[in-house]
């Protein structure tokens, strides 16, 4: 029997209220996951059924109303902000629809980010990394270019890099290729699973188009607040 | 340099017209603070260094008797007195100046002491008469208590010293009279008109001395006056002059005279120029208020125009701690090259406002603006700066540390 991979990040019961009084929606009703090192999930439904909502909890970037939250073992739901902070830094990786990228940063800056946060690694070692990183995404010969100077295609590559900088668990990425082209969009996609697979990270990711859905190795539709 | 402050320098970049509108004003209040607070004190130690220089330290005068606290009234034992209010009174000047000298010389802090002889009288001259002053003083004592011989702007204190009947009379009063060194006037006491001789002009530069006084020597003085002994006052030389007070207090006590030290002498003036300082300090602190509600809204807007800038930084792992720092830093970084720019513009405009030709008159007499170079006015402009433009920029930062970046990440992606 083969070795199940080890499980990056799990979800149990989470509940979400957005909104406030009257205007008060119940958007998440009790999701559980899973997800493994190494595998890519895809979290598909139509706009509004709590995608990004999820993806938002699982990121620690906001705090469940009920359920509860493992990263890489460690029990993040409802614990101190500073704690789920050090978290993100550590184990999450995140790629949005825009790609956030600091305009005023070059391209190297702006992957070099989250290691002079984490602090793992000399100087040395981070420009190392992070031209590494930029050449795998296709942008070794840009590295010291700025952020107003790239494609939206670039950009969104960058962010890839970015994402990968600390070596995170998981990589969330909450539709990456929403904002590209067609070509641009298979591109991204690709950088981001052959990377995270090369790397054992789990990699969660909220999308509409079918194609990329059909990508990746697990598809969990999503409808009114739970999976389906 | 540290990643935070990394981020701050280019995040200032983001709204340079608004920062540099910060920062000049930090310029502007730092500089002009400096510029008034150097040239109000400037006015001040001038006047403090002439009184000094003129009625010294400490006058002694008056001796203290002490007096019944109270009186019975009505027969002994009647249950009725009158309370005297302070159970001592003064009897105007000094008996045996020399004894008291000697008293006084023997404090540590005393550098000088020299007897003086007052009276008013009337001066006349062949163009006109006026009231004011003479002065019996004994040159040699009385220049190691005062700077006479530094105030001397026509003729020469030598004459004085050997020319009989000679008189050092003050500027305003020569203009008046329109004497000049060598004129002859006359000093009216008593119905007595006695003679001098200009031998001197000189000039404190502070109005309310030169025009009045008049100053002859103790004999002469003795001669007009017909007081063959005693002394109106004493005047006192301190080495240290803040210690005045405290000495003076000390000489009260034990030599049973009065003694004023100069801060309570000239307590009404020294009034003016403290409320004068503080005046021209609030006034033009209103530039470094400008500058913080300046820096308020700029970085409120920063905060505003980053919010996903802010997002992403939490996303990762860029704690509340960090993302307000980055915010404190631009205005740390605003406020450091305000303030040092501020303080060098403050010391260029002090240093040409001193250097330029300006008469004054009035008060005072000076050829130039006064001004003093103290490093408190600069220490007191940074400090009023830094107190204002960091209160101002808490807000805005705290502001970017709360937001919650889940918040803003999905306002932005849906």
């Amino acid at each position: 029997m083969a070795d199940q991979p080890k499980i990056a990040m799990r979800c149990e019961g989470l509940q979400r209220y957005l909104g406030q009084d009257e205007g008060r929606v119940h958007v998440l009703k009790g999701v559980t996951f899973e997800a493994h090192a190494g595998h890519v999930y895809a979290i598909v439904g139509p706009s509004g059924c709590g995608k990004s909502t999820l993806l938002y909890l699982l990121g620690l970037l906001d705090q469940p109303d009920a359920g509860k939250i493992w990263i890489n073992g460690q029990l993040m739901s409802n614990s101190l902000d500073a704690v789920r902070t050090a978290a993100r830094g550590e184990h999450i990786g995140f790629v949005f629809q825009f790609h956030f990228l600091m305009l005023e940063f070059t391209c190297i800056e702006n992957v070099m980010m989250p290691m002079k946060k984490l602090g793992r690694l000399t100087p040395l070692q981070m420009v190392e990394r992070a031209t590494r990183l930029l050449d795998s995404v296709g942008l070794g010969d840009k590295v010291h270019r700025l952020g107003t100077h790239l494609s939206g295609g670039e950009q969104q590559r960058v962010a890839v890099a970015r994402a990968m900088a600390n070596q995170p668990t998981i990589i969330l990425a909450d539709e990456p290729t929403g904002n590209l082209d067609v070509k641009n969009a298979s591109l991204v996609f690709d950088l981001l699973t052959s990377l995270a697979k090369d790397n054992g990270q789990a990699v969660v990711l909220v999308t509409h188009n079918p194609d990329i859905a059909h990508r990746c190795d697990f598809t969990r539709p999503m409808r009114d607040g739970v999976f389906v | 340099m540290s990643q935070n402050f990394r981020i701050a320098l280019r995040f200032l970049t983001a709204k340079k017209r608004a920062m540099l509108m910060s920062l000049s004003c930090i310029i502007l209040g730092v500089g002009l603070f400096i510029v008034t607070q150097a040239a109000t004190t400037g006015f001040q130690e001038f006047f403090i260094k002439t009184i000094l220089g003129t009625n010294g330290a400490i006058l002694i005068q008056d001796k203290v008797q002490a007096t019944m606290r109270s009186i019975a009234s009505g027969g002994y034992n009647s249950g009725y007195e009158i309370r005297q209010k302070e159970g001592q009174k003064y009897i105007e000047g000094i008996d045996y100046p020399e004894i008291l000298t000697g008293g006084v010389k023997a404090f540590r802090n005393v550098s000088g002491v020299s007897a003086v002889l007052r009276e008013t009288v009337t001066i006349h001259s062949s163009f006109r008469e006026q009231t004011g002053q003479a002065y019996g003083i004994l040159l040699a004592d009385h220049l190691r208590v005062s700077s006479l011989g530094s105030q001397i702007v026509a003729g020469s204190i030598e004459d004085f010293r050997v020319q009989q009947a000679g008189a050092l009379v003050g500027r305003v009063i020569a203009d008046k009279l329109q004497l000049d060194p060598g004129d002859t006037f006359e000093i009216v006491d008593k119905n007595d008109v006695h003679h001098y001789r200009v031998s001197a002009i000189y000039q404190t530069g502070v109005n309310d001395i030169d025009s009045v006084r008049v100053y002859l020597k103790m004999d002469d003085a003795r001669a007009l006056f017909k007081k063959p002994t005693g002394a109106t006052y004493l005047q006192v030389s301190l080495i240290e002059r803040d210690r005045a007070r405290e000495d003076a207090a000390e000489m009260t006590n034990s030599l049973g005279y009065r003694a004023d030290a100069w801060q309570d002498r000239e307590k009404s003036w020294l009034g003016v120029f403290k409320a004068f300082r503080v005046a021209t300090a609030i006034t033009v602190s209103v530039f470094t208020l400008i500058a913080g509600l300046a820096m308020f809204n700029t970085l409120a807007m920063i905060v505003l125009e980053k919010t996903k800038e802010i997002a992403i930084l939490r996303s990762m792992g860029y704690t509340r701690e960090d993302i307000s720092t980055i915010f404190l830093w631009q205005a740390a970084i605003v406020l450091a090259i305000g303030t040092l720019v501020g303080c060098a513009l403050g010391g260029i405009i002090t240093y040409a406002v001193s250097q330029y030709p300006m008469p004054i008159t009035g008060i005072f007499t000076s050829h130039k603006f006064l001004v003093q170079w103290s490093k408190w006015h600069y220490i007191e402009a940074v400090i009023i700066s830094v107190l204002t433009v960091m209160v101002a920029s808490l807000m805005p930062s705290r502001r970017a540390a709360r937001l919650e970046p889940g918040d803003i990440i999905r306002g932005t992606a849906q």
